[in-house]
């Protein structure tokens, strides 16, 4: 009846990127515990979880530059098959920005003050820089900035937000890279510009085949652009599925509280937001048990004493939860 | 918007431009040979004129030589100086405090507790210590001030470096498969331009200075060349008959500092966020 957590691997598809069993250490304790998951090319898939929950550490782990209080303890990286563990350092920097890339939360502070846009796009595709302004060229216009020719020789302060976000994109897909994590990209810009960026994102994903890795702590980002989930809490995997699956029926009580906590058009004007309440507790403090225990209303001893494994709950719907049929 | 320069900063850039313009065109605009002696015009006042060697603006010295020629030539002795000096101490100071703030750690240790060692030795000793032991000449000088003044820059730098690493584009550059070597020349250096030309610009003023002096102890640049102050060392017996030989290479000397010295100061009013009180 029980499991082993495995990840969840699309049909048909081998995984651009699995991350099997990953677990990253602060002073001993697991900050991320066991994370496992693979994406496909084309595929967007997102690591939601709140501030905390150890989506970052898990990206910077997977680019293996994590800060130097995070050490890594179990866990195995697989790109295209290839374990990026056993790469040497001068291995790992020709995987970064070439096979893997990232993009980040604030575009504008991402880029070079004193660094062009041309040149800061061109950095990743190591071409002389004569044949690297036409493939630069292109790809601003890829990414949907108008009047390349007149953008590739302006500096960053010259743009606004969202089309900085723009070129980062462009420069971390020039290289053509197997996998883009994108580390909460819409999250300093507007909502409309935020929507232009998701279809933008979403619409390389398919056409380039790049495997995205989206991690937010934005259910509607996510319902938005992404085709499978995995909601983390406290450095562990709490449910992960198809998104629609888990927006239509969650079964980990945190998704569920979660989706609750969205405010909705329909809801009375002045009501109380809907809260989960409590706090994450710090690392040093996880409990043995499940760290959402805690805050859980289906909470009971079982819970308190035992690690519940992620366990399939129906169609690579995966939960970790002793209650997960209770869940609604 | 970008603030106007005033007028003063004006007139301290157009100083500092005839000052170099004089010396670059030395050879051109001098009136006369600055190493000809002639014992017969020893020690004429400024201004005098002789039938047959023509006028000398700012007199003469002991030797019968153009005191206004001698003091062209000695402003590119001391621009020389002052230029490759400061590049030289600018590279090995940027460069070691680069990769202090870059790498930390004991890296970091090792070489700024090296900056406070080499801070905390008077540098006009070490200069004269070690022409001492090298002998006086033009390399000398460069290499002895050059290697003295770079803690000033690795300090700056490495302050500098160690803000600027923590930003999101450095790591962005990180994440995009740049090395350290890349990351520092490409995005740090750039960035932290500011602040080492501030100290380089004020470093300027104090390698004229030190040229000067050493000159005049003997221990720079080596008679007959001219210098200023190998000429107001001269001019130092007959302060009071020949009151010029010291009096116009002192002015040059102090005009070209006071200059510099307030650009410099201009200068980091206008790049440093810290003093952005203007």
């Amino acid at each position: 009846m029980l499991l082993a957590p495995a990840p969840f691997v699309p049909a048909l598809f081998a995984p651009a990127l699995a991350v099997h069993d990953l677990n990253l250490l602060i002073d001993g304790a697991a900050v991320v515990d066991g994370v496992d998951f693979a994406v496909a090319s084309g595929e967007v898939m997102a690591l939601v979880g709140e501030s905390g929950c150890g989506k970052s550490l898990t990206a910077h782990a997977i680019m293996r530059l994590l800060p130097d209080a995070v050490r890594q303890g179990r866990g195995r990286i697989e790109l295209d098959g290839e374990n990026l563990s056993a790469l040497s350092e001068r291995q790992m920097r020709r995987v970064r920005g070439r096979r893997i890339s990232m993009i980040f939360q604030e575009p504008q502070a991402a880029l070079d003050p004193l660094s062009t846009v041309g040149a800061q796009v061109a950095e990743a595709t190591g071409l002389p820089r004569s044949q690297a302004r036409e493939a630069v060229l292109r790809m601003l216009a890829e990414v949907g900035i108008s009047d390349p020719a007149r953008r590739i020789d302006q500096y960053p302060f010259e743009l606004s937000g969202g089309m900085c976000q723009r070129v980062m994109i462009a420069s971390a897909l020039i290289a053509r890279p197997a996998v883009l994590i994108a580390d909460e990209p819409t999250t300093a810009l507007d909502v409309t510009i935020q929507a232009q960026i998701l279809d933008l994102l979403r619409r390389l994903a398919v056409e380039r085949g790049t495997a995205i890795v989206l991690i937010t702590h934005d259910m509607g980002v996510v319902a938005d652009i992404a085709d499978r989930v995995a909601v983390m809490y406290a450095g562990r995997i709490a449910e992960t599925g198809d998104t629609a699956a888990i927006f239509a029926a969650p079964r980990h009580p945190y998704t569920a509280l979660l989706l609750a906590a969205l405010p909705r058009l329909t809801d009375v004007p002045r009501s109380r937001l809907a809260v989960i309440e409590g706090r994450v507790p710090a690392p040093a403090e996880f409990p043995p048990g499940c760290r959402f225990a805690g805050r859980c209303p289906l909470a009971d001893d079982h819970c308190r004493a035992e690690v519940p494994p992620l366990r399939d709950v129906g169609s690579g719907h995966l939960s970790a939860c002793w209650h997960s049929e209770a869940v609604r | 918007m970008r603030p106007r320069i005033s007028a003063g900063i004006w007139i301290i850039l157009a100083l500092i431009v005839l000052f170099a313009v004089a010396a670059l065109l030395a050879p051109w605009v001098s009136p006369h040979d600055p190493l000809r002696q002639s014992l017969l015009l020893r020690l004429r006042p400024p201004g005098s004129a002789t039938a047959s060697a023509g006028v000398f603006p700012l007199g003469t010295d002991d030797l019968g030589r153009d005191l206004l020629s001698r003091i062209l030539y000695g402003a590119r002795a001391s621009f020389a100086v002052a230029i490759l000096s400061v590049s030289v101490s600018l590279v090995v100071g940027t460069l070691l405090g680069l990769v202090a703030g870059w790498f930390r750690g004991w890296t970091a240790t090792l070489i700024m507790r090296f900056v406070d060692a080499m801070l905390s030795v008077p540098a006009i000793l070490l200069a004269v210590l070690t022409v001492a032991v090298l002998g006086p000449s033009f390399v000398t000088l460069i290499l002895v001030l050059g290697f003295t003044r770079w803690p000033r820059y690795t300090r700056v730098a490495y302050a500098s470096t160690l803000q600027v690493a923590a930003l999101p584009f450095i790591a962005a550059a990180e994440m995009s498969g740049a090395g350290s070597g890349r990351i520092l020349l490409r995005h740090v250096l750039p960035n932290i331009a500011g602040p080492l030309l501030v100290v380089a610009t004020s470093e300027f003023g104090l390698m004229i200075l030190f040229e000067a002096g050493l000159s005049f102890l003997g221990l720079g640049i080596q008679p007959p060349a001219p210098s200023w102050g190998s000429i107001m060392s001269a001019g130092r017996q007959y302060v009071e008959r020949a009151w010029w030989l010291t009096v116009f290479p002192g002015l040059g000397l102090f005009t070209l500092v006071v200059c510099v010295n307030v650009l410099g100061d201009w200068l980091r009013d206008r790049l440093d966020p810290r003093s952005a009180g203007r």
